[in-house]
């Protein structure tokens, strides 16, 4: 709320908590872009998706991580007013 | 009698893991405990200037290993506390000069006449850190409020688990509480709620331990040290007595919540 810019310990947990999802998964930050878009191709082959649209990332609860893709479909393109 | 078998270790350097070996296991033993330290940082030892006992070292771990002595030769008994012992790490060899099966035999030879076996761990995560988990029932990660410090706690972890042991529990250790309050460093109930693994002690960032490690003299036995109780307070823990957290963090919500933390860790 009034986070003074001159902490560095919200900073510091936040970077940390990055570094920890990425180490922990075995996953350098980078590959996830390509992640991304390898799925939007795959997904692509059967159904169209809202390419833009798509975010996916890796959630935590304790230790546990699981890979969480939100990937919104095109609308109808004729869609009745 | 069947001894429990607990190593420190960090994967980072520097960290405080000696220091707790000594603290904890000075604090045991007060606690009227049979204690046994094994330093396990083969090449650079430490663990008997920290409990004042370099200057009665005749054999070490390697000699033991080795078949050049009897264990019990090479247990040096502490001056002030006739049931605390120190099995020194050599000097002048290397890691390699120990298997993690040697451990395991030392480990269980000593599980007879003693309740508690504390292992210094070197850091790192090869042969030395293997060394030390080999024989350990309990792996406790020492960490610092700090980003590298942490990080590598995290890996350790996952190493230890992936080694099938019980998931490992945590001392931070130099906690400072003026830092913490000021927002520059990393508050201790944000690297528990990071690291996920159940919280043994927080130990505060506190002059006197060096001023105690200079004489040889562990901080545990100062009845007025915070650094002291808060090692006295995990020994106590690791008895299985349930001690509530020193308010190390400057917020008074800080003990009740991890309190709750501990409990819903099945502490
Ligand atoms: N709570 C504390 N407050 C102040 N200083 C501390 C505290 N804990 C440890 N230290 C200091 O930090 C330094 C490193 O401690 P120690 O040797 O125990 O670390 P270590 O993890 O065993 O290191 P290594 O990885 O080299 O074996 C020492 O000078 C010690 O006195
Ligand atoms: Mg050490």
């Amino acid at each position: 709320m009034f986070r003074s810019r001159r902490k560095s310990a919200p900073k510091a947990k936040e970077r940390l908590k990055l570094v920890l999802i990425h180490d922990r998964a075995k996953l350098p930050p980078g590959v996830m872009a390509d992640l991304k878009d390898e799925l939007i191709e795959v997904i692509s082959r059967h159904i169209e998706v809202n390419k833009d649209a798509v975010s996916i990332e890796i959630a935590q609860e304790g230790r546990e991580q699981r890979l969480i893709a939100d990937i919104p479909l095109q609308p109808p393109r004729h869609r009745r007013r | 009698m069947l001894g429990k078998s607990i190593t420190f270790t960090s994967g980072k350097g520097g960290v405080g893991k000696t220091t707790a070996t000594a603290n904890i296991g000075t604090a045991l033993a007060t606690l009227g405990k049979k204690v046994v330290c094994i330093d396990a940082d083969i090449g650079l030892r430490n663990l008997d200037v920290v409990l004042g006992l370099e200057n009665r070292i005749v054999y070490d771990l390697v000699d033991v290993v080795e078949g050049r002595c009897r264990l019990r030769q090479a247990m040096i008994r502490h001056k002030r506390l006739p049931e605390l012992f120190l099995i020194p790490a050599a000097q002048t060899r290397d890691k390699t000069a120990v298997s993690p099966s040697d451990m395991v035999r030392v480990c269980d030879k000593l599980r007879d006449e003693h309740d508690f076996i504390l292992i210094d761990s070197p850091a790192g995560i090869e042969r030395g850190f293997r060394n030390a988990i080999a024989p350990a029932d309990e792996v406790v990660i020492i960490t610092n409020p700090e980003i590298s410090a942490v990080r590598d706690a995290d890996r350790i972890i996952g190493l230890v688990e992936a080694e099938e042991k019980e998931t490992p529990t945590l001392i931070i250790n130099r906690l400072n509480t003026s830092m913490v309050q000021r927002g520059d460093m990393i508050a201790a109930e944000d690297v528990l709620e990071l690291l996920a693994i159940k919280l043994i002690g927080v130990v505060p960032e506190d002059e006197s331990v060096l001023v105690s490690t200079n004489r040889g003299s562990p901080i545990a036995l100062e009845e007025k040290s915070k650094a002291g109780q808060a090692f006295r307070n995990i020994a106590s823990r690791l008895t299985g007595e349930d001690v509530p957290f020193l308010e190390l963090d400057g917020d008074s919500g800080f003990l009740g919540r991890i309190s709750k933390i501990i409990r819903s860790g099945g502490a």
